[in-house]
């Protein structure tokens, strides 16, 4: 019945002269989204509108999951297209699509007719009234209901005719690419795909970094991390991940540094690396899935002794959410299943039965001063080494 | 220098093995079950392998059945002879120490109402033959034990077992889990009373996927997968040729040469515990922690080795980055997800230990390069990663 969807968007319906930009963005994230759908598509921008339409043999729900997936869409509606054929020719058009979308309910609705094109021979008032008319005639079962009725029926007199009344929610959020780029700190665990999602969803392009500590962690959990990146760019689009090799630092950090410490030291050398890297590839900031007090790590003391060492700002949308709130996300977004499977993190190889909850951070830093002798070569080293993994 | 030293786990297939594989994809592809010429070339390949097998165990080529491998083998052993057996009796008895491939489905069984006796297991990873003759009844309808331990090597006393089984009562079906010890000993299953025994094609160089299942035509068993009624109606799906011809090849192979072979891995196996043991703070598992006995107790494939202050996985890894392949006998992570081998628990490994053990284990392809190789990788990580351990 459908060939077309119309996509709502809705907050960047109000960027002013920027406008044209956040919808030329979601054009191309539509455009991206459908690449993976089986069928022909053709995504246009039309008197501030923009369509979807599907040019042959399509799956209805593999399109609109898809468009679901797509950040600046508010609304998709399957729409009946119809040239316009005279008066007759469209009501007929209406109750047809009404039969088939609602067969035999008991049902309120509303005719909301608009005319993009002044000249159509009937006013809006006009045509709501004498297509109300058709379809009560058509359905006895059906009353009409202009305050709250169950199907609010549009019918928009452009150049051809579109009659819609489903309005499948979208993921909301900006366009992709409308906002800059930030760095991502993925690890395997459940809070950072679902940070980046989140910042994703804002508009912002994702990179990430993710530490490797061969032999204590594993090339399946490298493998984890991958696919956990390719989880978030089914929202974000493609993301460069940077590999590092973390191993040295970290067994450096353990040989000359005191081991409660360990944690918040070796975070310290994750922000500076990813840092780095965030500027070295346009980065504007950078993204962590830190949670107020979650682990000894994310502490208030803890979060400023590793946010110290960064000049970029450090994003960290989950800051305010619980572990349940998270992991509702997580399951949103298909990326649960995947972030609990078992491999160890780099994090947790070498972590202290009792390390620092309120690190101060004048004795961190004079603990970093035992690194001195090694560590900018290591850093130096972790930095060449690093992989990067096109992932999309 | 690349060392492959988880044999265990699955070999490489023979040339023999995978030309005869090829050939029966690419040329003769019949399917057995069709009436025409094709059909009869592709029956050929079948009887041929059943053949080959049958020679190897001295038994009657009808007694071999074709299965998808060494878990479909175990599961319905146990199931088929459950099921046909309930009117004789309820009661089963197995070992605490199986393969998944017997427990999983021994709890199945439990769960549908069957009683079941699992026999624990001493240091070493042997049962006692006195425990056994205790936990067997009137109502015992079978008994499936493993022949070598996968993780530790060791060699259960099936032969003995089997004489008590059927001194007992001679209508007790005995299941034996061979799939480590097919290709390693020459067993006789009429001999030696086994019933039932299962084998995997790819521990032998054969291809996965295949694997078989000795039945006794004397021993009453149920058929789980039904259908087309392929093989007599015991198993049906359409015949996986190529499969049973590479397994039957793979099988012929292990059995050629047999004493050159057993005696190659026994050198194999001597030279590594000799290397292994000479780094400090190792400790062997299994039958060879058996001191003063002169010659090579267990399987003769496989050694089972603590490492005092090293992780099991941290240690797999590290081995990897230099091309050792090798196996942890207990995979657990410091956020206790993974469970620590339950075999390893059962024979009283001393906590220290229970993540510390891995499992090499060898072929008669394995060289002594290749142990050389790894020794001298293990010489030089095992301090290194003792120095950083979690504290």
């Amino acid at each position: 019945m459908f060939k077309t969807f119309l996509i709502k968007y809705g907050e960047i319906g109000i960027k002013g002269k920027n406008r044209y930009l956040f919808e030329d963005a979601l054009v191309k994230q539509i455009r991206h989204a459908l690449k993976r759908v089986e069928g022909e598509f053709e995504v246009r921008k039309e008197q501030g509108r923009i369509y979807v339409d599907c040019l042959g043999a399509y799956d209805f729900d593999e399109v609109v999951e898809s468009l679901q997936r797509v950040f600046g869409i508010v609304g998709i509606c399957p729409v009946v297209v119809a040239e316009d054929e005279g008066f007759e020719k469209l009501s007929e058009t209406v109750t047809d699509y009404l039969g088939k979308a609602y067969p035999d309910q008991e049902l309120t609705f509303k005719v909301d007719a608009r005319r993009a094109r002044k000249n159509y021979p009937r006013t809006s008032m006009e045509i709501n009234a004498d297509l109300g008319e058709k379809i009560l005639d058509a359905f006895p079962k059906m009353k009409v209901d202009v305050h709250k009725p169950d199907i609010l029926l549009s019918v928009e007199i452009r150049e051809k005719i579109y009659i819609y009344s489903r309005i499948i929610p979208g993921a909301g959020g900006m366009p992709v690419g409308t906002n800059g780029k930030a760095m991502l700190l993925l690890s395997g665990g459940i809070d950072s795909p679902v940070a980046g999602y989140m910042i994703a969803k804002r508009g912002v392009k994702i990179d990430a970094v993710y530490f490797h500590a061969p032999p204590y962690t594993s090339e399946r959990a490298k493998q984890k991390v991958v696919d956990l990146a390719r989880i978030v760019s089914r929202y974000s689009g493609p993301i460069n991940l940077h590999v590092v090799n973390f191993t040295d630092i970290q067994l450096y950090i353990y040989e000359q540094c005191p081991h409660e410490e360990l944690t918040i030291i070796m975070r310290r050398y994750m922000m500076r690396i990813a840092e780095h890297f965030a500027k070295e590839t346009g980065s504007l900031g950078l993204i962590t899935g830190e949670s107020i007090g979650q682990v000894a790590s994310q502490t208030m003391q803890s979060l400023a002794a590793t946010n110290e060492v960064c000049t970029m700002p450090v994003y960290r949308p989950l800051i305010g959410f619980d572990k349940q709130e998270i992991v509702d996300v997580s399951l949103k977004i298909d990326a649960y299943e995947t972030s609990i499977l078992p491999y160890e993190d780099c994090c947790t190889i070498f972590v202290a039965k009792h390390p620092v909850t309120k690190p101060n951070l004048n004795v961190i830093r004079r603990s970093e001063t035992k690194l001195e002798e090694k560590i900018d070569e290591l850093v130096k080293t972790a930095i060449e080494t690093t992989e990067t993994i096109w992932v999309e | 220098m690349e060392a492959y030293l988880d044999n265990s786990a699955t070999t490489r297939c023979l040339e023999s093995v995978k030309e005869i594989v090829v050939k029966t994809m690419m040329e003769d592809f019949g399917n057995p079950s069709s009436r025409h010429q094709k059909g009869v070339e592709a029956e050929r390949y079948l009887r041929a392998a059943r053949e080959k097998i049958a020679a190897t165990l001295k038994v009657n080529e009808k007694e071999i059945y074709f299965t998808s491998g060494g878990t479909e083998s175990n599961n319905w052993a146990l199931m088929g002879a459950a099921l046909a057996n309930r009117r004789s009796g309820n009661h089963i008895i197995t070992t605490s120490v199986e393969h998944a491939a017997v427990l999983q489905p021994v709890h199945f069984l439990e769960e549908m109402g069957f009683r079941v006796t699992y026999l624990p297991v001493n240091e070493y990873g042997e049962i006692s033959l006195d425990d056994l003759r205790k936990a067997l009844c009137e109502e015992t309808i079978l008994v499936s034990m493993m022949y070598v331990n996968n993780e530790l090597g060791t060699v259960e006393p099936v032969e003995e077992a089997a004489r008590i089984i059927k001194e007992k009562n001679p209508g007790t079906l005995f299941h034996v889990d061979a799939i480590q010890a097919y290709g390693k000993f020459r067993i006789r299953p009429k001999k030696m009373g086994i019933d039932l025994m299962s084998v995997s094609g790819h521990k032998i160089h054969g291809p996965k996927g295949i694997g078989f299942l000795y039945v006794n035509e004397k021993a009453k068993i149920r058929p789980l997968i039904l259908g087309g009624g392929q093989q007599k109606g015991m198993r049906s799906g359409t015949d996986n040729v190529p499969g049973a011809a590479g397994l039957g090849v793979a099988a012929e192979e292990a059995y050629r040469d047999f004493e050159k072979k057993i005696d190659h891995l026994k050198r194999i196996k001597e030279r590594f515990i000799q290397g292994v043991t000479a780094i400090e703070g190792t400790e062997l598992q299994g039958q060879n922690r058996k001191e003063g006995q002169g010659e090579l107790l267990g399987a003769p494939q496989i050694v089972s080795v603590s490492f005092r202050g090293v992780r099991s996985e941290v240690l797999l890894h590290a081995l990897e980055e230099r091309q050792v392949y090798i196996s942890s006998g207990s995979a657990c992570s410091s956020n206790k997800k993974l469970p620590v081998s339950s075999v390893l628990r059962e024979i009283h490994v001393e906590k220290d230990l229970l993540e510390s053990t891995v499992r090499f284990s060898f072929s008669s392809q394995t060289s002594e390069e290749e142990i050389d190789y790894c020794l001298e990788q293990l010489r030089e990580i095992v301090p290194v990663l003792r120095k950083y351990m979690r504290h």
